[in-house]
C-alpha cells in the first residue's frame, strides 16, 4: 500500500499524458486525487510495515502530513475541474496543450510529495524534495508570460541552489553515521539508534546545511526570494498547493534532522537556530505584509509568517512541538481556502491589486464572506483552529521564561494582523465597480469555506484521533505530550 | 596514488578559480568540460588502488554528464543567444578573483577545524569541496547572465559530489547516482526555461528578470 501511493499517481500522470480528451484528462485528476485519499485513509486504519529494508515507511509525521497533501491535493483537483472549464472555455482544441503538460504535472507533484512525507531514508528524501522542485515549475510556468516566466527561473535556481546545500548537509549526517568505520547508513530508524554515538560537530554542520537548504524551499527568511514571485504568478490552484503542502513538505524534511539532533543530545543548539530563523521570517513578513499593494503577494508573506511561527514553535522546546504540527495542519487548511478564495477574485476583477478590487460584499456575496472568514481564520481569531496553537504558543514561550521571545512574537503577529486587516476589509467594502459582474460556479466558491469550515471545526473540537496522531508526531520530536 | 589524487584536486581547485576570470562563455564552458573529466577521474583513484565496479560506473557515469553532456547542452544554448563579450559581472573580475582567492584560504582554515572521521585518501578532499561550492555560490550571485549562473550552480554541485566521493567508501552509491541524475534533470529544465528567456528576450541576461519586486 505504501508503493501504491507514490506510483499510483505516476501510472495516472503518464495516463493523463497519452488522453487526448481534454474532460477524460481532466477527470484523471480528480479520479487519482480520490483514490489517494481512500489509500491514505487505509494507511491510517492499519498502519502496514516499513518496505524496501525500511527506506520507506509510516510514522506518526509522516501520515499527519501525508493527510494533510492528501485532503488539499483532493480540495484543489475539485476547484480545477472548474477552474480549468471556466479558464479555458474560450481557447481552441491546439491551444490547450499548457493544460496537458498541467495535469500530467500536477499527477507527478501528488507522487513526489507522497515521496517525501514516506522517505526513511535522508537521501531519499533530497531525491524526493529535489522532484517536487521539477514537477511543479512547469506548473508555476502555467500562465506562459514574462512574469511567469520570472518567477519560474527564480524558483528554480533558487530552490535549486537550496536543495544542493541540503545534499551537502546530507552528506555530513552521513559522515556522522559512518564515524569509527561503521557501515555508514542514512536511513531514519538507523541514525536514531544510533543516538549519542554520532559525532555531534558533524551534526551541527549537517543540521546548519539541512536547515538552511530545506529551509529556501520552506519559506524561512533570508531565504524566502522565490517565495512571493512564485505564489503571485502561479495559477491559485497552484499556490494553494505549494503554500498548503509544498511548504510543509519541506518543514517535515527539517523536522527529521531535527529529530536526529535530538537522537544525538544536541536538541538545544538546532532549537537556538531555529528560534532565530522563526523570529526573522516573521519579522521580514510583517514588514512585507504592511503596505503591501498585491493581494496574491499578501498571501505568499503570510505564508512567510506562519512557516516562521513553525521554527518557532519547535524552537521553544518540547512543549511546543504538539501546537507547531497542529499549527502546521491548520495553517495548510487556512491558506489554501484563502488562495482558491484569490483566484476567485482574480477570475472576477482581473487583477491582483488590493486598490482596484471594491464592494466584493455586494457584488459578490460569496467570495467577500469567503475572504472575510479566511481573514479571521488565518489572523488566529478566536474559534479558528489558528488561534489554539497560536495562544498556546504565546503561553508556551511566557512560562518557559523567554519572556524577550514571546514579546517580539506578540508584536510581531500583531503588526501582521493590522497590515492584513487594512488590505482585505477596503477589498470587501464599499460600492462595487461597474463592469465586474462576471459569475463563478458556485462549486469554485463552495470549496474555500469548506476548508474554513474544517478549521473553523477544529478549532472548537479536536478529534481523539487526530489528538493521539499529534501527540505521536511530538513525542517523536522529543517532546512529552 | 595519493600524490595523484591531490593533483587532480588541486587542478579542480585551479580551474574553479580561472572560470571567476574568465570573460568569455565558450572558454568557460571548456573549462566546465574539463573539470568534468576530472571529476571522472576521481572514482577511479582509490585508497587501495584497486578499482572496483561502483567506481567504474561512478566514473564513466560522470564523464557522459558533466564533461559531455552538459557542455554540449551548454554550448548549443550560448550559440543561439549570441552572447558576445559583454561585461556580465556586477563587481570586476580582478576583486571577483580575490574573493575566490579569499575563499580559497578560509576553505581551507575551517577545513583545518575539523577533521572527517573516515578514512580519506588526501587532506584536500574538504578544502577543495568547500572552496568550491563558496566560489559556486559567488558565482551564481556576481553574474548577470543565465548561463553563467548555471555554470556557477554546476560549480557548486560539483563541489558536492567531491565530499560525497572522500566518502563513497561507507555511502550506498545510490546516492551519488541520485546526484547525477538530480543535476541533468535540473540543467535539462534549466535549459527549457533559458529557451524560455531568449523566446521573450532575445538575450539570456537576468537583468531582464527584474521586473517582479515589492
Amino acid at each position: 500500500m505504501i508503493a501504491a501511493v507514490i506510483v499510483l499517481p505516476i501510472l495516472f500522470s503518464a495516463a493523463a499524458w497519452l488522453v487526448r480528451n481534454v474532460r477524460l484528462r481532466r477527470r484523471l485528476w480528480l479520479t487519482c486525487s480520490l483514490l489517494h485519499v481512500g489509500m491514505v485513509i487505509s494507511l491510517v486504519l492499519q498502519p502496514p510495515q516499513p518496505i524496501l529494508g525500511g527506506w520507506l515507511a509510516v510514522d506518526a509525521l509522516g501520515l499527519l502530513f501525508l493527510g494533510i497533501v492528501s485532503l488539499l491535493f483532493l480540495v484543489s483537483a475539485a476547484y480545477g475541474q472548474g477552474w480549468l472549464a471556466q479558464a479555458h472555455a474560450g481557447t481552441a482544441q491546439g491551444a490547450r496543450d499548457p493544460e496537458r503538460i498541467f495535469i500530467v504535472c500536477m499527477l507527478f507533484f501528488l507522487s513526489t510529495m507522497s515521496l517525501v512525507v514516506l522517505s526513511h531514508h535522508l537521501g531519499l528524501l533530497w531525491v524526493a524534495v529535489e522532484a517536487t522542485t521539477l514537477a511543479s515549475a512547469p506548473l508555476i510556468f502555467f500562465h506562459r508570460t514574462v512574469h511567469s516566466l520570472e518567477a519560474t527561473w527564480k524558483y528554480l535556481l533558487i530552490c535549486s541552489v537550496g536543495i544542493a546545500l541540503a545534499l551537502f548537509g546530507t552528506f555530513f549526517l552521513g559522515a556522522a553515521a559512518s564515524a569509527g568505520g561503521r557501515e555508514g547508513s542514512l536511513l531514519l530508524d538507523g541514525l536514531l539508534r544510533l543516538g549519542p554515538q554520532l559525532d555531534v560537530r558533524l551534526t551541527r554542520i549537517a543540521f546548519i546545511f539541512l536547515l538552511v537548504g530545506y529551509g529556501t524551499k520552506m519559506g524561512l527568511a533570508p531565504m524566502h526570494t522565490w517565495l512571493p514571485d512564485a505564489h503571485s504568478e502561479a495559477p491559485s490552484v497552484v499556490s494553494a498547493l505549494l503554500s498548503g503542502v509544498l511548504l510543509n513538505c519541506a518543514f517535515l524534511a527539517i523536522l527529521r534532522a531535527y529529530q536526529i539532533c535530538q537522537a544525538a543530545g544536541d536538541a538545544a543548539f538546532a532549537r537556538t537556530i531555529l528560534l532565530i530563523f522563526g523570529l526573522v521570517s516573521m519579522l521580514l513578513a510583517a514588514v512585507f505584509i504592511l503596505n503591501q499593494p498585491d493581494y496574491k503577494r499578501l498571501l505568499a508573506y503570510s505564508s512567510v509568517e506562519h512557516m516562521g511561527i513553525l521554527a518557532f514553535a519547535i524552537g521553544l522546546g518540547p512543549a511546543g512541538y504538539y501546537f507547531a504540527l497542529f499549527h502546521a495542519l491548520n495553517h495548510s487548511l487556512t491558506k489554501s481556502g484563502l488562495f482558491l478564495t484569490a483566484g476567485n477574485i482574480l477570475s472576477v476583477f482581473k487583477t491582483k491589486a488590493i486598490g482596484e478590487v471594491r464592494g466584493l460584499a455586494r457584488s459578490h456575496p460569496g467570495i467577500g464572506w469567503a475572504w472575510v472568514i479566511g481573514f479571521l481564520a488565518i489572523s488566529g481569531t478566536p474559534l479558528f483552529g489558528l488561534f489554539i496553537s497560536e495562544f498556546n504558543l504565546l503561553g508556551v514561550a511566557i512560562f518557559g521564561n523567554r519572556l524577550l521571545s514571546a514579546a517580539l512574537y506578540l508584536f510581531l503577529i500583531t503588526a501582521v494582523f493590522i497590515g492584513m486587516a487594512a488590505a482585505f476589509f477596503p477589498m470587501v467594502q464599499g460600492r462595487p465597480e461597474e463592469g465586474a459582474q462576471e459569475k463563478l460556479p458556485a462549486a469554485l466558491q463552495l470549496l474555500p469555506l469548506l476548508l474554513f469550515l474544517l478549521t473553523f471545526i477544529l478549532g472548537v473540537h479536536i478529534p481523539a484521533g487526530l489528538d493521539e496522531l499529534l501527540r505521536l508526531g511530538a513525542a517523536a520530536l522529543g517532546g512529552a505530550q | 596514488m595519493q600524490t595523484v589524487i591531490d593533483i587532480v584536486l588541486l587542478l579542480v581547485l585551479l580551474s574553479d578559480l580561472y572560470l571567476l576570470s574568465l570573460t568569455r562563455l565558450g572558454a568557460a564552458i571548456r573549462v566546465m568540460a574539463f573539470q568534468g573529466v576530472l571529476l571522472a577521474l576521481l572514482p577511479l583513484l582509490p585508497a587501495g588502488g584497486i578499482l572496483s565496479l561502483h567506481g567504474l560506473i561512478i566514473a564513466v557515469s560522470s564523464l557522459a554528464i558533466k564533461a559531455i553532456l552538459i557542455p554540449r547542452f551548454l554550448s548549443h544554448a550560448a550559440r543561439e543567444v549570441h552572447t558576445g563579450l559583454a561585461i556580465d559581472s556586477h563587481i570586476p573580475y580582478g576583486a571577483a578573483l580575490l574573493t575566490g582567492m579569499g575563499m580559497v584560504l578560509v576553505s581551507f582554515w575551517v577545513a583545518r577545524k575539523f577533521a572527517l572521521p573516515v578514512t580519506v585518501t588526501s587532506r584536500l578532499w574538504i578544502p577543495v569541496s568547500l572552496a568550491a561550492v563558496m566560489i559556486g555560490l559567488l558565482m551564481l550571485i556576481i553574474r548577470k547572465k543565465a548561463i553563467s549562473q548555471v555554470i556557477g550552480y554546476l560549480v557548486l554541485e560539483n563541489g558536492i559530489y567531491i565530499l560525497g566521493l572522500s566518502l563513497a567508501a561507507q555511502m550506498p552509491f545510490l546516492v551519488e547516482l541520485g546526484v547525477l541524475l538530480d543535476l541533468f534533470a535540473g540543467v535539462f529544465i534549466m535549459g527549457i526555461i533559458m529557451n524560455h528567456i531568449k523566446n521573450y528576450f532575445d538575450d539570456l541576461d537576468v537583468d531582464n528578470l527584474t521586473i517582479l519586486k515589492d
